[in-house]
């Protein structure tokens, strides 16, 4: 099940699905403002799925998203870029 | 559906068997073709390569005969009629995506023009000592089909058979010459285009919603589509369901591995073909194939005119083999003489479906050369005196 | 992944590489910390980013870890036997040029059992796309020695070490032919993610090559901590060379990693040559073959 973004803090936000999440690590790592951290709690197969520990710091760029090997992540901007 | 008269070189010509089969296939619609030079087969695909450009056919000469076996392949799921040529040793290279193929239901065909084995042998000799590792040559249960012209003109007809039994039961199709058949000059008579009955691609009209690449009609084939067209299908050689999605499971196994082989076994009365002279009503029969069959002939010609009842059963179809027939057979005459070029294969079919119940005797004969008849009359002549 | 209801304001977006998997059969095979999966989603946004009609994009791909990928993606895609998807891609190109084929498999698959093919598909300039990921292992059957293992790594095969000189890829590639060659590693995501949207564009055999992790054997066995610790080493010890000459990129053991796009040029592709070639040949006689 996914976790839903909170109120609008930052630029944008992540979805994360918890249960597909295999506890690697690249995404806390790679994320540039670093906003993710791994959760003390499990999911079913017993890993550590990320959470948004710093929302307001989240810019969307979604390098969450690229770099997950389990699509269980990916991130978003709150408004789309003016072209 | 008839043929397209566009590469179909209607009239009558003094052709070889290689040459005869290009014809064969250009005539059944074969626009894709990926070889690999090997004698005696060569001249298969040289004549495609001259003929290919000027009628929308493509021909890859490509760099090894486990790449043709496989570009073909890729070619038939791109929507062409595709075939491949080789002899002995390219025919073992082949023998992994031969598997492919009747795992994947990829309607093709391969074409062996069989000379003397193993290894590399006599390149430029005849014999028939692929005829067991056509049925059973890759790993693993499957069932293909395997037809054995004696002639040139055979040769262009069989070879359009043998596009045809693909397209309708989804499998590859091998024809099995031999270097005498390929390298034999005779007359070979093309018909006009209206006359050549093709089977077209047995193609998927239903929805994109409701189709499953693998699930089967009654007659245990399923339709098929092509890439291109947005069905977004998966085709693997993993063991998989009717989806095509791999399931690494025995049910799903036997599920899918019992259907590839009884969609032969069990429409095989339909596929099955022979040819029969005097064999009603004879106590011997000679079981013969490919160029064997033309050897024979002056063998069971001296042994009538010496009052022995001899009949004639000529194997179109080595495999599925004519089990039935042979089984009949069984209880009515004396006995079988087989005579192959090769030290015993076709024989150990009939000694199954004989099951002891008749004398059954081989005439082998070393890759190279044609049997003499007079061996062929003798062991008629042994199991007439019983 | 079930969809909740909101009290926010802002609409659920959805991951649009999603849009380009197979989700039924997920979760996928590949294990915590491979880079595979990383580079699948380059090869997603890639292809939005392509804009291809993706009912003519086709996956053909060998066995092996990284064989698996054509069994999740959502298009027409071909699971082959090992080391012969290059050949069955060219089978597919041929019969219908419409098609956009992209072949994506392993280092071993592509160029150990693969290599003869690869190596003539580059020649030819057969217009397909290559994307190679380099592990520098053979995953699936359990850690073996590949063509691409550095001198002194240690594979099942290879229990005391490697001293066999790996292929350098690009140097393979650009040699045989091809007219786009680039590496990256499953790290530079965005990268990578251009090249082979460039790569998809290219007329041509366009090869690339992306380096990714292989925690459970090559890592593990060689003792380079896991998934993340190469991911890491990857960040800190490549140098992007954009037109480096090829021969000097080789890699190492844990040596430095050039990445770049080293290879970016027009030549005419197989079919092209051959029209051309008939067109001179027959005049009239040739209509140009288009499938």
């Amino acid at each position: 099940m996914a976790d839903l973004p909170e109120k609008k803090k930052g630029l944008g936000s992540v979805v994360i699905n918890a249960e597909r999440c295999k506890g690697c690590g690249f995404c806390v790592e790679f994320c540039p403002p670093r906003c993710l951290e791994l959760s003390d709690q499990y999911n079913a197969k017993g890993y550590h799925p990320p959470v948004l520990s710093l929302p307001e710091k989240c810019t969307g760029c979604n390098m969450c998203g690229l770099v997950c090997p389990d699509f269980a992540i990916y991130g978003f901007l709150f408004k789309k870029k003016q072209k | 559906m008839k043929a397209d008269p566009k590469g179909v070189m209607t009239g009558a010509y003094f052709i070889d068997g290689d040459h005869a089969c290009a014809e064969g296939a250009i005539a059944a619609g074969c626009r894709f073709v990926a070889g690999y030079p090997i004698t005696p087969s060569t001249e298969v695909v040289e004549r495609i390569a001259e003929r290919f450009p000027l009628i929308g056919g493509m021909f890859i000469q490509m760099e090894d005969e486990i790449a043709s076996s496989i570009a073909i392949q890729g070619g038939v799921w791109a929507g062409k009629k595709a075939m491949t040529v080789t002899s002995g040793p390219g025919f073992s290279l082949m023998m992994e995506h031969l598997g492919l193929a009747a795992m994947t239901e990829t309607p093709c065909v391969f074409v062996d023009v069989q000379r003397a084995g193993p290894s590399t042998g006599l390149p430029t000799l005849p014999a028939q000592g692929d005829m067991m590792q056509a049925r059973w040559g890759s790993h693993g249960d499957y069932a293909i089909i395997a037809l054995c012209p004696n002639s040139p003109q055979e040769s262009f007809d069989l070879t359009i058979k043998a596009f045809n039994l693909a397209e309708q039961y989804r499998v590859p199709v091998l024809l099995m010459l031999d270097e005498c058949v390929g390298h034999m000059t005779e007359r070979v008579v093309i018909p006009p285009a209206d006359q050549i009955e093709i089977t077209p691609r047995r193609y998927w009209e239903g929805s994109k919603e409701d189709f499953l690449l693998f699930k089967a009609d009654a007659d245990l084939v399923p339709p098929i589509v092509k890439a291109g067209d947005g069905f977004n299908i998966h085709v693997t050689g993993l063991t998989h369901d009717e989806r095509g999605y791999p399931v690494m499971t025995p049910a799903a196994q036997e599920k899918l591995v019992r259907r590839l082989v009884d969609k032969i076994r069990k429409n095989a009365d339909a596929i099955v073909e022979y040819r029969e002279d005097q064999v009603d009503g004879a106590e011997i029969v000679v079981v013969s194939y490919g160029i064997t069959s033309r050897v024979a002939i002056p063998a069971i010609e001296q042994a009538r005119k010496e009052g022995m009842k001899v009949g004639h059963l000529r194997l179109i179809t080595a495999w599925p083999f004519p089990t039935k027939r042979i089984r009949e057979l069984s209880t009515k005459v004396r006995g079988f003489v087989v005579p192959e070029i090769n030290y015993g294969q076709m024989v150990r079919e009939v000694e199954r479906c004989v099951a002891g119940r008749a004398r059954v005797q081989l005439v082998p004969h070393g890759g190279g050369s044609v049997h003499n008849p007079k061996d062929i009359y003798a062991a008629i002549a042994g199991v007439g005196k019983g | 992944m079930t969809e909740e209801t909101m009290d926010t304001d802002i609409s659920m977006p959805t991951n649009t590489v999603e849009d380009f998997l197979r989700m039924e059969r997920m979760p996928h095979i590949w294990c915590p910390g491979c880079g595979i999966g990383t580079t699948v989603n380059c090869f997603a946004h890639a292809l939005e980013a392509s804009a291809l009609d993706l009912k003519k994009v086709a996956v053909v791909s060998g066995i092996g870890c990284t064989g698996r990928v054509a069994g999740y993606m959502k298009l027409d895609s071909f699971h082959t036997t090992h080391g012969r998807a290059i050949p069955f891609a060219t089978g597919l190109k041929l019969a219908n040029p419409e098609l956009k084929v992209v072949v994506y498999s392993g280092d071993g698959d592509l160029t150990a059992i693969g290599g003869n093919h690869f190596i003539h598909a580059a020649r030819r300039n057969v217009d397909m796309t290559v994307i190679l990921i380099n592990n520098f292992i053979y995953g699936m059957t359990g850690g073996q020695v590949a063509p691409t293992t550095p001198i002194g790594a240690t594979a099942s095969t290879t229990p005391h070490g490697n001293f066999e000189e790996p292929f350098n890829l690009p140097y393979l590639a650009e040699s045989c032919g091809a007219v786009y060659v680039a590496r990256w590693t499953s790290f530079h995501v965005r990268h990578a993610t251009k090249a082979i949207r460039e790569a998809l564009l290219k007329k041509g055999f366009s090869f690339v090559e992306i380096m990714a992790p292989c925690p459970t054997l090559y890592s593990r066995r060689n003792r380079l901590g896991d998934g993340l610790d190469q991911m890491k080493f990857y960040r800190d010890n490549s140098e992007i060379r954009n037109g480096a000459d090829t021969k000097t990129v080789p890699l190492t053991f844990q040596g430095k990693i050039t990445v770049g796009k080293f290879v970016d040029k027009d030549k005419p592709t197989y079919l092209e040559a051959m029209n051309a070639f008939y067109a001179q040949k027959f005049g009239d006689k040739f209509t140009p073959y288009k499938g």
